[in-house]
């Protein structure tokens, strides 16, 4: 049985609050305020893009703006900028729409390239742990705090932008939105209209750190140590 | 370890944590940076009230039909492939935990950083049963080395120095570099690589479950949460019954609070959404999912005047502005839940009987009132909590019932009254520096040895008032 022991612990609350169990009927109520809509209201795709690049400074991030002719060329000169040998990328429908397959194929050439390959299972996770560089497309991207929204799945591993020392995101311009409230707001209204939530959503704000050691903030303590966003126009 | 962290008396500790100059200076400047931050992100917004306005609202909803939200929650986890565990005690949470871990004969356990879980002693018992349980978070995996309890919510290494902790990693793990935080952090993140690969289950604690969807949200900054949820094949969450959410619209809401109120980023580096089980043909994630819901006196609280201390999202803004805190810092108040919001809800969960000073740790200034993201009115509440110690529960701490009986004897007799506040600055004359009583005499040494005691005025309130009178007689017949 998969659940167990509910019907007492929740009658026991029921009963503290003074009345019969709800297990229907209840509705959110019109909050007073709504001030998150508020953050951005109105700003253009450009002005979104201007406040993610000066968010970027404050997360420790690169930012680069591009073209989509340009993404292969802006992508391979981040790698080499990072001196890394080997790869692992997203099995992402988006690389073929952005010139990313055919890159890929080239940059093969000369690095140790990996596009995730769910037949192999776990060995995607060895092969990530060892990568220099994870690249993937960034599924929502929050202007406000320099974020990338990850919704991970078969063929696009958590591991490929935590593992790996560095990671690349890319971010298609209409991807970009004010803030964290639209993004919360598509995965409900998408769960709502009975499309399942993905198994793990990831907010990645710029590189892993942390300030346990006398308050020094400290970059790369669990996941990457670099991060560099590319925004493609 | 469970909510409280040991059996030293509550005037050793204070003794303790006053002579700690490394501690206290560490404190000080921790609550600046962050009150600071918090401070600045408040404004930047313009309109934080309406923020804290709406952070109160959906806590207060969600608490009041909180039966009905963990039903939907429990619902949602079992159709996503999960397990769901009720558990009224730490007993019955642990001895689930270490059932499932024995059935998977796991040798090693990975954990992110949760408050839950040390509060029911979750280490302890997994260590009993023979599984190596490691620490992932930072600060955590410091103190896990040094057997040392965390002294603050979100930085619980505050109280250690760098020396302190190369000599643990020196001691413990043959490390043999500096002291600088980005060697000691290198190492860690060596040792503990190691550690989430090989690890056979994860456990971790929960910032918020959404109760439409399954998801649980964990909110930090070294992105080690989203290892433990990653790798290891046997994932489980525990969370402290209240930790819920109606919606993914209610959690950005939260989650923004949290971490402007907490450190002053607008999102730390990783929040991670997980929704039970990973689906066909994922690879990382679990493939087998347990949620552990824990009431240990939670409920008791539902339902009376201090239902909202189970608002708090544990942001520890009121940590960051206690000037009780900064003095004596988190070890003081023998409890995992330090600062004003440990002196309200520690005596909540585990009784007055072993916490019935700490409501008294507090100046009563109101700056963690002010200061907290979803308005739980924690000095009136630390204000009740005192009325209860006092009218019912007959257990005012001792040194304030000798004071007062003193107090009640001196004050109840006018002519001792009207003589000792007449002399009382000539008395108290030897003590005094600079207007101020220093390590007073009597019962006013407890008191000065923390505090400080203005020294009696030249004249006495009552000599002031009759004067006082007498002027406004005169100007009335002039």
């Amino acid at each position: 049985m998969p659940i167990h022991n509910r019907d007492k612990f929740l009658s026991n609350l029921a009963a503290n609050l003074g009345r019969p169990r709800k297990i229907e009927g209840v509705e959110r109520p019109e909050y007073s305020v709504q001030p998150q809509y508020e953050v951005l209201q109105g700003a253009s795709q450009d002005e979104l893009i201007d406040v993610l690049e000066k968010h970027c400074e404050v997360i420790h991030t690169d930012f680069v703006r591009t073209s989509k002719q340009e993404l292969p060329n802006v992508v391979r000169q981040t790698i080499d900028r990072y001196e890394a040998k080997s790869i692992i990328v997203s099995n992402d429908k988006r690389n073929v729409e952005y010139g990313m397959d055919q890159a890929y194929n080239q940059y093969a050439e000369e690095l140790d390239m990996h596009i995730w390959d769910a037949s192999i299972g776990k060995e995607n996770q060895v092969i990530a742990e060892k990568a220099d560089v994870g690249i993937s497309f960034s599924d929502i991207t929050l202007a406000e705090s320099g974020t990338v929204t990850l919704k991970n799945d078969k063929n696009n591993g958590r591991s490929i932008s935590l593992m790996p020392k560095s990671y690349i995101a890319i971010i298609p311009k209409e991807t970009i939105v004010p803030r964290m409230t639209q993004a919360a707001k598509q995965i409900h209204d998408d769960h709502v209209n009975g499309i399942e939530t993905p198994s793990s959503v990831c907010f990645v704000t710029g590189p892993s750190n942390s300030a346990d050691i006398e308050m020094n903030l400290i970059v790369g303590v669990h996941g990457p140590v670099n991060v560099t966003y590319i925004v493609v126009d | 370890m469970s909510v409280k962290i040991g059996d030293v008396s509550y005037k050793d500790r204070i003794d303790k944590g006053i002579e700690n100059d490394f501690m206290r200076q560490a404190v000080s400047s921790a609550q600046g940076r962050f009150r600071k931050g918090r401070l600045s992100q408040a404004e930047e917004l313009g309109n934080w009230e309406d923020w804290r306005q709406l952070g109160s609202e959906i806590r207060t909803h969600t608490l009041e039909n909180i039966d009905y939200y963990l039903y939907q929650l429990s619902e949602q986890v079992e159709k996503r492939g999960g397990n769901v565990f009720f558990a009224q005690t730490a007993e019955e949470a642990n001895e689930y935990i270490e059932n499932v871990v024995k059935k998977k004969q796991a040798k090693k356990v990975v954990k992110t950083k949760s408050m839950v879980t040390e509060e029911i002693g979750l280490n302890e018992a997994l260590e009993k049963s023979g599984a190596e349980v490691v620490e992932s978070d930072l600060g955590e995996w410091i103190l896990q080395l040094d057997e040392d309890p965390p002294s603050h919510i979100v930085t619980p290494a505050l109280h250690k120095n760098r020396q302190q902790i190369r000599e643990t990693f020196a001691d413990k793990r043959g490390y043999d570099k500096t002291d600088s935080p980005e060697e000691l952090a290198a190492f860690a993140r060596e040792q503990l690589r190691h550690d989430f690969l090989t690890a056979d289950v994860g456990i971790t604690g929960c910032n918020f479950a959404i109760a439409e969807s399954g998801a649980i949200t964990l909110v930090t900054n070294e992105g080690n949460a989203e290892m433990v949820t990653s790798l290891p094949d046997t994932q489980i969450t525990v969370m402290g019954m209240e930790r819920l959410v109606p919606t993914w619209e209610d959690m950005e809401v939260l989650v923004s609070l949290l971490t402007r109120a907490a450190v002053g980023q607008k999102l730390t580096s990783y929040i991670t959404a997980y929704t039970g089980t990973r689906l066909e043909e994922e690879i990382d994630g679990p493939n087998d999912y347990h949620l552990v819901i824990v009431d240990n006196g939670r409920s008791k609280i539902l339902g009376t005047e201090f239902q909202s201390a189970l608002h708090c999202i544990r942001c520890a803004a009121c940590i960051n502005v206690c000037p009780v805190y900064r003095h004596v810092g988190g070890h003081a108040y023998n409890s995992i839940y330090p600062g004003p919001i440990g002196a309200v809800l520690t005596p909540l969960l585990d009784g007055y009987d072993d916490h019935k000073e700490l409501p008294y740790a507090s100046s009563l200034c109101a700056a963690c009132t002010e200061a907290c993201p979803v308005k739980i009115p924690l000095h009136e509440q630390l204000i009740r909590h005192r009325e209860i110690i006092v009218e019912e529960e007959k257990k005012s701490p001792v040194s304030e019932k000798i004071m007062m009986k003193g107090f009640a004897q001196w004050a109840s007799n006018p002519a001792a009254y009207k003589l000792s506040t007449k002399v009382a600055r000539t008395a108290l004359k030897p003590w005094t520096k600079d207007e101020f009583v220093e390590n007073g005499p009597g019962p006013l040494k407890g008191w000065t040895d923390v505090r400080d005691f203005p020294a009696p005025g030249k004249q006495s309130f009552r000599a002031w008032w009759n004067e006082r009178a007498k002027g406004e007689k005169q100007n009335a017949n002039s």
